[in-house]
C-alpha cells in the first residue's frame, strides 16, 4: 500500500516541491541561525543564490563536529519554547548530539515513517514489537508513532529480556517485528534455545529491520530463521536528520524511497567534496527541507551509498538509494587496502557452516596489519580435513574479494559476543 | 559392530578442555578413552564414553560444537606385532586409516579405536579375519 500521495507524483512536480522548501529553508536558517550565517558569508553564498536545485551545491556543508561545537541548542532555528520533544544520539567520544523537534516536526516524522512502514508491508492488522531500545535514541519511538499512525497495535517491548519478548511474540501473536538486524537473529536464536522454532510456532511475517547494515547475505540469513516468505525490509534514517523515516525499502527491495519532499539527497566523493552524478558510489549528503526545530543543510551522514533515479515497479517515484555498502567512518584501512565489514559479512554468511555471528580484528605486528575474522562454527566435525579446508576456502574467498590474506579462526558456537543494539563487531588494536 | 564416539570442537584458549570435563563429569559420563588432536587455531577431543548421547546432548547445551560418529573398538592381543598384523589386513583392503588411539589393556588383550575411510568395509575385513570389534555396551564392561 502506498500511504501518500507525494510519493507518486512527477519528477517536476517533486523538484518544484523541493526547490520551494529549500529556498525557504535557507532563507530561514540564514536569518536564525548564527552559525549557519557565518558559514554561508565565509562562502560568500546569500539565500538569494539559491535559484535552482543545482545551487545547491553552492552550500557549506554541515558535520556532526558542527553539531557537537553548537552543543546542545545552537544550530536550533526556533526558540527553546517552541520544541515539544528532545533526543540525542549516543556520543561514544564526548558530548552528544542533541537533536529537538516541534510539535509539526513531529508531525512530519510520523507521515515519513508511516510511508516506510507500508512500504514494508505493515497494514493496520499487525502487532508491531519493537525491539529497539527506548529513550533518548530516536529508532523505537520514530518507529513507534509511525506505526501508530497507520493503526497497528503496537508492542514498545524495547531491547533486552530476549526470552520475554519471545513470549510476548507468541502470546501477542506478533506479526511484525522492529529490530536491528543482528537482534532480530539473535532472537530467533532465543525462540530454539525455548523449543520453539520461529518459523513455525511464531507468526512474524514482517521484519522492518534498521540501524545496521543489512546486506542481502544477512537478509537471507534472517529467512533462514524466520521463514522465506517473510518480508523482510531495511529503513534508513538518523537522528540528526529526524530519525528513521528518511528512506526505506519497498517490496521489490532495489533499493530505499527517499521521502525527497522532505529531505533532498546527493552523492559526494568523500575526499574532494564534489558533487557526484547519479549512479556513482559516494556519500550521501542530506539537506532537511521541511523541518523547524532542526533544519540541517548539506549534512554530511558518512554513509556510502548510491542514488537511483528510474521508477519503481511499485509505483513510487522517489528516488532510491542503495542498501549501504558501509560507513565512511567505518571503513578501515588494512595494509593500504580499503575494507569494509560487509565486505567480510557476504563472505562469511555464504558458508553455510559458518555464522551469523563474527568478529574482526585488526592489530599491528612490527609494521605490518592482520586481519583476523573469528567466525562460529555451526556445523559440527570430528575431522582436521574439514576444518582446515573450511578455513582455507574462506581466507581464499576473503582475499578473493578483498586482495588481503586474512587468518580465519574458528569458534565454538555461541562464544562470540551478542548484541542488542548495533553489533559492534570490528575490534582495530593498532596503535598509531 | 561399531562403537560410537563423542567428539569435541575445542578452541585454543586456556580453560576450555576444563570446561569440557566439568560438563562430562557433572553428568556422570566417564571416560574411557581419549585423544586430544590440536593445530595452533583449535583442537579436536574424541572420546569413548559410558554414555555418549548423554554426552553429546549436554554437551550441546554448554554451547559446544560435538558429534557423535561411528568407530572401531578393535580387540588384538596384547603382544608385540600384533597390531601390525592387523594393519596388513586393512591395508590389504584398500582402507584408509585416519586416526587410531589405544583405550585399554586388559590382561592378555589390548584394544584400539580406529577411525578409517570406509568403517563398514573395515568392520567386515576384521570380522572375516576373525578379530573382535566392541560396542559401547561391551566397552563399558572393560
Amino acid at each position: 500500500m502506498i500511504w501518500s500521495k507525494e510519493e507518486t507524483l512527477p519528477r517536476e512536480e517533486i523538484e518544484r516541491i523541493q526547490l520551494e522548501r529549500l529556498q525557504e529553508t535557507v532563507a530561514r536558517v540564514y536569518e536564525k541561525v548564527e552559525p549557519y550565517r557565518a558559514k554561508m558569508d565565509a562562502a560568500g553564498v546569500k539565500p538569494e543564490d539559491i535559484k535552482t536545485l543545482q545551487d545547491l551545491a553552492k552550500l557549506p556543508f554541515v558535520t556532526k563536529q558542527d553539531m557537537r561545537d553548537n552543543y546542545p541548542f545552537g544550530l536550533f532555528a526556533v526558540e527553546r519554547e517552541k520544541l515539544v520533544r528532545i533526543h540525542a544520539s549516543s556520543g561514544t567520544t564526548g558530548k552528544p548530539t542533541v537533536v529537538g523537534y516541534t510539535q509539526a516536526d513531529l508531525d512530519t516524522w510520523t507521515e515519513c515513517v508511516s510511508r516506510i512502514a507500508c512500504m514494508g508491508g505493515a497494514t493496520e492488522k499487525d502487532v508491531a514489537q519493537i525491539c529497539f531500545g527506548y529513550g533518548m535514541f530516536t529508532g523505537a519511538l520514530g518507529l513507534h508513532y509511525g506505526l501508530e499512525n497507520i493503526g497497528a497495535t503496537i508492542v514498545p517491548s524495547s531491547t533486552g529480556n530476549s526470552q520475554k519478548q519471545i513470549m510476548y511474540m507468541q502470546d501477542f501473536e506478533t506479526s511484525l517485528l522492529v529490530a536491528t538486524p543482528s537482534y532480530a537473529l539473535r532472537l530467533a536464536e532465543v525462540a530454539r534455545e525455548m523449543g520453539l522454532e520461529p518459523k513455525k510456532d511464531l507468526k512474524v511475517k514482517i521484519g522492518l529491520v534498521g540501524s545496521e547494515l543489512l546486506t542481502d547475505a544477512m537478509r537471507e540469513e534472517m529467512h533462514k530463521y524466520w521463514g522465506d516468505e517473510m518480508i523482510i525490509t531495511s529503513n534508513y534514517g538518523m537522528s540528526e536528520l529526524m530519525g528513521p523515516g528518511v528512506s526505506g525499502e519497498c517490496e521489490y527491495l532495489e533499493g530505499m524511497h527517499i521521502n525527497e519532499d522532505f529531505f533532498i539527497p546527493e552523492i559526494i566523493d568523500p575526499v574532494t567534496e564534489e558533487v557526484l552524478p547519479a549512479g556513482e558510489k559516494g556519500e550521501l549528503v542530506i539537506t532537511c527541507i521541511k523541518k523547524e526545530g532542526l533544519p540541517l543543510i548539506r549534512y554530511r551522514t558518512k554513509d556510502i551509498t548510491r542514488l537511483f533515479y528510474d521508477k519503481c515497479k511499485c509505483g513510487r517515484t522517489f528516488c532510491r538509494m542503495e542498501n549501504l555498502s558501509g560507513r565512511s567512518d567505518d571503513m578501515l584501512k588494512i595494509r593500504g587496502v580499503n575494507v569494509f565489514p560487509s565486505q567480510i559479512e557476504e563472505v562469511i554468511l555464504s558458508f553455510e557452516e559458518l555464522g551469523p555471528h563474527y568478529e574482526i580484528v585488526v592489530e599491528r605486528e612490527g609494521y605490518l596489519d592482520k586481519l583476523t575474522v573469528k567466525v562460529e562454527l555451526n556445523q559440527p566435525t570430528d575431522s582436521f580435513t574439514v576444518l582446515e579446508t573450511l578455513a582455507k576456502s574462506v581466507s581464499g574467498k576473503l582475499k578473493t574479494i578483498l586482495g588481503l590474506d586474512a587468518k580465519v579462526k574458528l569458534e565454538s558456537p555461541n562464544t562470540l559476543q551478542r548484541f542488542e543494539g548495533k553489533a559492534k563487531r570490528v575490534k582495530d588494536l593498532r596503535k598509531v | 559392530m561399531f562403537a560410537k564416539q563423542l567428539s569435541v570442537f575445542i578452541e585454543n584458549r586456556q580453560g576450555r578442555l576444563g570446561e569440557v570435563l566439568n560438563v562430562l563429569g557433572q553428568n556422570g559420563v566417564n571416560i574411557l578413552s581419549m585423544s586430544l588432536a590440536d593445530t595452533t587455531e583449535y583442537g579436536l577431543l574424541r572420546l569413548i564414553v559410558n554414555n555418549p548421547e548423554m554426552g553429546k546432548e549436554k554437551l550441546t547445551e554448554a554451547g559446544f560444537s560435538s558429534l557423535l560418529s561411528d568407530v572401531l573398538v578393535i580387540q588384538i592381543p596384547h603382544k608385540a606385532g600384533s597390531l601390525q598384523k592387523l594393519l596388513k589386513c586393512i591395508e590389504a583392503a584398500g582402507v584408509n586409516i585416519e586416526y587410531m588411539y589405544g583405550l585399554s589393556i586388559d590382561g592378555a588383550e589390548a584394544y584400539v579405536v580406529m577411525k578409517a575411510s570406509d568403517v563398514a568395509k573395515t568392520e567386515k575385513v576384521l570380522s572375516e579375519n576373525g578379530v573382535m570389534t566392541l560396542s559401547n555396551d561391551r566397552i563399558k564392561t572393560l
